[in-house]
């Protein structure tokens, strides 16, 4: 039995993220445009009902993806949290924030319910942006000695994890706004059409940024994308990009429901793919790789046996959910 | 800051934080399996009651839940941030089993909570029973994992240790059955479903006072009552067999409980006292002779090493362990009291007249989340100075983090734990006030619309507005 276990579980917590980001991005999208949308209308009611049902187990994802990695890398988890302390907290704090509001939101008088909608949209706006601090951190690579943290409290901040914080912000906003533009009608749906447009623009800028910058943070990135045989992704990515936007902006255009939502994601999963490419063959760069982070085959093989059994259950329950919950949300089928 | 070390601010935010976590986990717990039970009897019974009683715990339920899940993610990730000594080192044995209590667990507990809470007019009523029923394991489940995670952590095996320094699994059957594990497992889930017993039984007791004819509340101050009287003594001797499965492999714990500084043969059980490490005695003691060890060697001249048989540097603090292990038991009398009061009145026939019976189960409300928390820190307090009990100090487990880093956050999450949660028990009670089965008007419209409940799942609604 030759198996890779430290690369396939690469690929696991990979797959894990791009879930948590694919699933949990439209829910926290939606919180970020909170503010945008009037109060006095039940606007805010549909676009949270919308997400209700289902954003516990979108949320899930990060667990998986957070425990995944103290389960399988340890040393990663280990040397990554303590870096990236703050941005983490950060994020935490403003999961907290929305998650609350979800209920909370419905048991408040009317007067104070504005209270929580600030509650959701501060800690969807706050955790989405750090979450892309952390992603702009991982990238710039993070200083282990000895098996532990070396650097600074604040080596995390620079003007590229800013930049990837808002990218992220922006992003998120695309996913939330297809996803409205999918599960709502009418005057709702013209807003979230409008916010799908602009932030799809906004994005497309800001992943053209962060792709020239990627390059010079480090030489062996400019290796990987501009030499050998990644050169094929790094001309094929940007034009299955262009594609994606296309479909994007058309059927926004055309007034289509869920192929914007389809051509978001896809502008997602290219992203990150691109990511990982960048990151390969690193756990975190730039120096400890996939191999050196791992725990030993046994408690690998361990869990891959629940994975193997587990996750193809979760995937069906968790469609499963959705497919209960298809269709346009409206203010009375059994929501709050 | 101060002069309080990155170290004692990292354990006082996972304390912190875990505390308020466990809160909540002990009510869902409790109460996913009341749902269950409360939906069960609708199904079987077809009576409205239960029915009533379903919805209106139902959304207590959410917006405790709700709380739950977000202090819990933060625990998740706090082992990483405050703890990355001991991650990178403890990650390969126990991470695993955290791995499977996300995928078995939280994974199906939200996959069906949504169904649960908002699906009653989508799904049919079978489907929506399952979806409960899920809900309900998942807690266990989640229960099962971390229960054997933090049992590994007192009574570590199953284990090796690499080059890296790193505990590595060697057999996980002996992993994950650890041997405190059986005790802890059944101690704690026994005390969450003691902890929602005694709020169910509060909350419908308070309603009997204003309304004694009010069905749903009688209905569940009668099953609550049930539980105290049955339960609580199962409780107590669970506990007494897990404090003998400590006495034989965390020693000082023990001494520390019992607040034992010498070696005794045939030693007394300490009633009250005030345990000082720095004098190493027990001042002011009232004490039954040989009681002590009747009770934990089941003879009366028993042998039990005294705290000063163990190194100073391995003993946990006594004052803690001592006073908080007491307060537990005394909270397990208060509640077989108050069982054995109701299980007199029933026996009258008048269960739900005496009032005095009534304020007291008000009064007793709270007593399983005192128990719940004294419990563990009387289990993690007794555990120090490890974290991996004899093989891995706390010292040694911290993360290269300043005290201004660690400080902050700690600062952040207390202001903003009281302020969110506590809005949240706020909501939580106040929906815990409003009458279950509401206004008779609203009981009789909700007949007629549960009588089509078979043919058009329509008529269950999420209630509060
Ligand atoms: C005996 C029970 C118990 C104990 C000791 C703990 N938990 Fe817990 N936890 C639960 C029982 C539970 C639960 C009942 O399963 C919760 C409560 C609400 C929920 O969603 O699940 C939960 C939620 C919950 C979640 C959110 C899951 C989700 O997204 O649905 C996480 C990540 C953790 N817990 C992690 C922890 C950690 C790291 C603990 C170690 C200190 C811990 N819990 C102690
Ligand atoms: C849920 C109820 C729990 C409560 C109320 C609780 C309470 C505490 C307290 C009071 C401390 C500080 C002890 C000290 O430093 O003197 C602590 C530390 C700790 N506990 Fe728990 N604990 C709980 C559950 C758990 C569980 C389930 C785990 C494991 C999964 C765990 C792991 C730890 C760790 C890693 C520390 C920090 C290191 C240490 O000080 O030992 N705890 N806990
Ligand atoms: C009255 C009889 C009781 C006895 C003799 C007893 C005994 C014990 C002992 C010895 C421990 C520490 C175990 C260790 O750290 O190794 C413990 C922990 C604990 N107890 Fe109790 N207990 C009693 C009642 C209760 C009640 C009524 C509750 C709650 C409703 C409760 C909840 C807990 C919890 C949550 C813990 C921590 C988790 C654990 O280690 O199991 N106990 N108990």
């Amino acid at each position: 039995m030759e198996f890779d276990l430290p690369l396939i579980w690469a690929a696991i917590i990979a797959f894990a993220i791009l879930a948590y980001v694919a699933l949990d991005g439209f829910d926290l999208g939606v919180g970020i445009m909170f503010p945008f949308v009037s109060e006095k209308t039940d606007h805010r009611d549909m676009m949270m009902n919308s997400v209700a049902p289902i954003w516990d187990g979108n949320e899930t994802w990060l667990v998986l993806g957070g425990g995944g990695l103290f389960a399988v890398f340890p040393l990663a988890y280990a040397v990554v949290m303590p870096a990236l302390y703050a941005p983490i907290i950060a994020m935490l704090l403003g999961l907290i924030f929305r998650g609350v509001a979800f209920e909370f939101r419905w048991r408040a008088s009317q007067k104070n319910r504005i209270w929580w909608d600030r509650s959701f949209a501060f800690g969807s706006i706050l955790a989405t942006f750090a979450q892309g601090v952390c992603l702009g951190a991982l990238i710039q690579g993070i200083h282990v000695v000895d098996r532990s943290y070396a650097g600074g409290s604040f080596d995390w901040l620079s003007p590229f994890s800013v930049l990837t914080g808002v990218a992220l912000i922006v992003g998120y906003t695309l996913l939330g706004s297809t996803w409205l533009v999918m599960k709502t009608e009418g005057d709702l749906q013209i807003i979230a059409r409008k916010f799908a447009q602009v932030s799809g623009i906004l994005i497309l800028a800001l992943i053209g940024a962060v792709s020239l910058a990627t390059p010079f943070l480090h030489p062996d990135y400019f290796a990987r994308w501009f030499e050998g045989p990644s050169l094929i992704f790094s001309i094929l990515v940007p034009v299955l990009l262009a594609i994606c936007a296309g479909i994007l902006f058309i059927g926004l255009r055309r007034n289509q429901e869920i192929r914007p939502f389809l051509a978001a994601h896809g502008i997602f999963i290219l992203c990150y793919i691109g990511i990982g490419i960048t990151f390969y063959p690193y756990m975190v760069p730039p120096s400890l790789t996939i191999w050196a982070a791992a725990a030993p085959d046994k408690s690998l093989f361990f869990l891959l046996v629940g994975t193997l059994v587990l996750v193809p259950m979760i995937l069906a329950y968790t469609i499963h959910a959705y497919w209960v919950f298809r269709g346009k949300v409206d203010t009375s089928g059994g929501y709050h | 800051m101060f002069d309080i070390s990155a170290i004692d601010l990292a354990r006082m935010q996972f304390a912190f934080t875990v505390s308020f976590h466990i809160i909540f986990p002990a009510f869902s717990i409790g109460l996913a399996s009341y749902l269950a039970v409360l939906e069960g009897l609708w199904l079987w019974k077809k009576d409205v009651t239960y029915l009533n009683a379903f919805n209106f715990w139902k959304t207590i339920f959410a917006v405790g839940f709700g709380m739950g899940v977000v202090s819990g993610i933060v625990m998740a990730y706090q082992f990483g941030t405050n703890w990355a000594v001991f991650s990178d080192k403890a990650g390969p044995v126990i991470g695993p089993l955290m791995g499977y209590e996300v995928l078995s667990a939280f994974f199906l507990e939200a996959g069906f909570l949504g169904v649960m809470l908002f699906g009653q007019k989508k799904v049919g009523p079978k489907l929506h029973y399952f979806a409960t029923l899920m809900v309900a394991v998942g807690t266990l489940f989640s229960a099962f994992w971390i229960l054997s995670v933090n049992s590994w952590m007192q009574t570590p095996a199953g284990y090796l240790i690499n080059d890296a320094g790193q505990f590595v699994p060697d057999d996980w059957i002996e992993v994950i059955f650890n041997p405190s594990f059986p005790y802890r497992f059944v101690h704690m889930v026994l005390a969450a479903y003691l902890t929602t017993a005694f709020v169910v039984g509060a909350v419908a007791a308070y309603h009997l006072l204003r309304n004694k004819a009010n069905k749903p509340a009688r209905v569940m101050f009668s099953m609550a009552m049930w539980m105290a009287v049955l339960i609580t003594p199962v409780q107590m001797f669970v506990g007494d067999q897990h404090g003998l499965n400590t006495l034989k492999h965390q020693p000082a714990k023990i001494a520390a409980i019992e607040g034992h500084y010498e070696d005794y043969r045939g030693a007394p059980l300490v009633l009250f006292g005030i345990p000082d490490d720095e004098k190493e005695e027990l001042l002011y003691a009232i004490e039954i002779p040989k009681l002590g060890s009747l009770l934990l060697t089941h003879s009366w001249e028993g042998e039990l090493r005294g705290l000063k048989s163990f190194p100073k540097e391995d003993r946990p603090n006594s004052f803690i362990v001592f006073w908080t292990f007491r307060i537990m038991v005394a909270m397990g009398m208060v509640m077989l009291t108050v069982g054995l009061w109701s299980l007199f009145r029933r026996a009258q026939g008048k269960l739900y007249e005496d009032r005095w019976l009534a304020r007291a189960a008000v009064l007793a409300g709270p007593t399983g989340f005192i128990a719940v928390l004294c419990g563990w820190v009387t289990t993690e307090v007794g555990r120090q100075p490890w974290t991996v009990y004899g093989a891995l100090r706390t010292t040694e487990s911290v993360s290269p983090i300043n005290a201004t880093e660690v400080g902050t956050s700690l600062l952040v999450f207390i202001v903003v734990y009281f302020v969110l949660f506590g809005m949240g028990v706020f909501y939580m009670l106040r929906l815990m006030s409003k009458t279950p089965g509401g206004d008779t008007e609203h009981a009789t419209s909700s007949l007629k619309r549960a009588s089509g409940l078979t043919g058009a799942p329509s008529t269950l609604d999420h209630s509060g507005h």
